[in-house]
């Protein structure tokens, strides 16, 4: 059974590359200062191509969630249901995680915090409650 | 160009499961049927846009269906929003011919992902497939949970949408699902993504739809029987996929009706039945809210006590929409719009004047609007 693992591209790399030394970056704009993820070549703000991938406080809240009672791929079958969130960052950038403790309550607005875990030796940047 | 062009035709196969017809052909018997039911010959046809299938990219697809029909289109080709496509290619038909491009237009589009592939559907957003996040519905789920969080929408609201739209279509001969439904059914309908519920989401089903368009003038030359006018349309694109739009709860749709009811002249208020595109009961309800039919956030209330259902003060989806007649991404919600203008749907609404179509594509990224009327 294949694990739909992240593909990194020259581009992604080092986002990747951090979150396996503990530590969650995004891209900051050079010229405009805008900060986004998913890692991208250009600054979408004012499309720029100087950028600096930045430490995040790892601080941020939760802006949606959804919970899967189907899993679309078999790797998920025996995680049901699981949960995928979308959390904005203080610093800006949005990602979509996992809240690893929905129990304390999952919610719109409710401050989380960087939890980063392994997930087939690839890390990846979930998110707890606080 | 406020009514100055017209649908004069529409057509479709049966809707459901089709195997082994092929996009191609599903495609050539609407367009068969549209031009039969406009009473013309393909030979008046000078242009043809088309809806690029998405469950099997072709490149240049519109060609190879043009091939099929014997036909060399002056413009023709095919145009990607996903379900926004269809009414986008009906404005852009009405610009070339307004701009002498062309003369009649035949706007169509085929798939066939109930018997072909749904991987279009189902597949993983990217690198966050290894968080498990897969699949359009997932989308539409944390757009709604946006929504109830927000402004307090209860499933019940949801329901309503659901449950009218279902009743529209059970009572039509020609929708794939004809089971009714009621608010305690659609209650006990299992979480597929939650806040989610089966009874939200489309059908997916292999159909073709075509309709034709020329101005009222040629309309009326080449003996026409029913021609419906197109008094205004407009898009917008909201283009930002779901977690990185600035406000998950409202899409560039607010600003295709803005353009489409300046163009007509028109308000909501003025709109007697609507076609909504509803392949997730939340994008009816945010499409009802960008439009101004009501406020954004008090969509939950608007539609509640049957007032989109038949017999209600906007009835919506009165051919059963996606969640009923066929999962089709748009055409058969413009194909009502006709029927509604004409006087001859299942669910006819008593001395409609005008109706509003939207269509949507991808997760509320794309988006078009059509309003209809006498």
């Amino acid at each position: 059974m294949s694990f739909p693992l992240p593909e990194p591209t020259p581009i992604s790399q080092p986002y990747w590359d951090a979150l396996k030394h503990g530590r969650l970056t995004f891209q900051r704009c050079r010229k405009c200062a805008h900060a986004w993820l998913p890692a991208r070549a250009e600054c979408p703000n004012c499309l720029a191509a100087e950028w600096d991938w930045t430490e995040a406080s790892g601080k941020g809240r939760v802006v949606s969630w959804v919970i899967y009672h189907h899993a679309y791929h078999e790797a998920f079958r025996d995680k049901l249901p699981y949960n995928v969130a979308l959390v904005e960052l203080d610093e800006g950038p949005r990602l979509i995680t996992n809240i690893v403790n929905p129990e304390a309550g999952l919610k719109a607005e409710r401050p989380v915090t960087v939890k980063i875990e392994d997930e087939h030796g690839v890390a990846l940047a979930r998110f707890a409650l606080v | 160009m406020r009514g100055k062009y017209v649908i004069a035709g529409i057509g479709h196969t049966q809707f459901g499961r089709l195997p082994g017809r092929g996009t191609v052909s599903m495609n050539v018997e609407a367009c068969r049927n549209a031009l039969a039911d406009a009473g013309i010959d393909k030979s008046v046809v000078d242009a043809l846009f088309v809806k690029v299938p998405t469950s099997k990219y072709q490149s240049m697809y519109g060609q190879t269906l043009a091939e099929a029909m014997w036909m060399q289109p002056k413009v023709g080709g095919v145009w990607d929003q996903g379900g926004a496509t269809n009414i986008s290619t009906i404005s852009f038909a009405c610009m070339a011919i307004d701009a002498g491009q062309c003369d009649v237009a035949i706007v169509c589009l085929a798939d066939d992902p109930k018997t072909g592939t749904r991987q279009a559907y189902e597949k993983a957003w990217g690198d966050d497939g290894a968080y498990g996040w897969f699949s359009v519905a997932a989308g539409y789920g944390m757009t709604m949970q946006r929504h109830m969080a927000e402004y307090g929408t209860r499933p019940e609201q949801f329901g309503e949408i659901a449950v009218a739209v279902r009743n529209h279509g059970a009572n039509n001969p020609h929708a794939a699902l004809r089971v009714p439904l009621t608010i305690d059914k659609y209650m006990q309908s299992p979480f597929i993504i939650e806040p989610l519920k089966r009874d939200d989401i489309c059908l997916v089903s292999d159909g073709a739809a075509a309709v034709v368009v020329m101005s009222e003038t040629r309309a009326r030359e080449l003996g026409v029987k029913a021609p419906v006018r197109i008094l205004g349309f407009g898009q917008g694109q909201t283009s930002y996929d779901v977690p990185y739009r600035p406000v998950l709860t409202e899409t560039m749709a607010k600003a295709s009706a803005a353009t489409a009811f300046k163009m007509a002249g028109l308000a909501p208020k003025d709109i007697d039945v609507a076609q909504i595109y509803d392949c997730y009961t939340i994008a009816v309800m945010m499409t009802l809210e960008d439009y101004g039919f009501c406020r954004k956030g008090e969509g939950g209330k608007w539609v509640e006590g049957g007032r989109v259902a038949a017999g209600g003060e906007m009835p919506i989806n009165t051919s059963g929409g996606l969640l009923s007649e066929t999962g089709m991404p748009g055409l058969q919600l413009v194909m009502e719009g006709v029927r509604q203008m004409r006087g001859t749907s299942v669910n006819q609404v008593k001395d409609a004047a005008t109706c509003v179509v939207s269509n949507q594509g991808g997760i509320m990224t794309t988006h078009s609007t059509l309003i209809l009327g006498h």
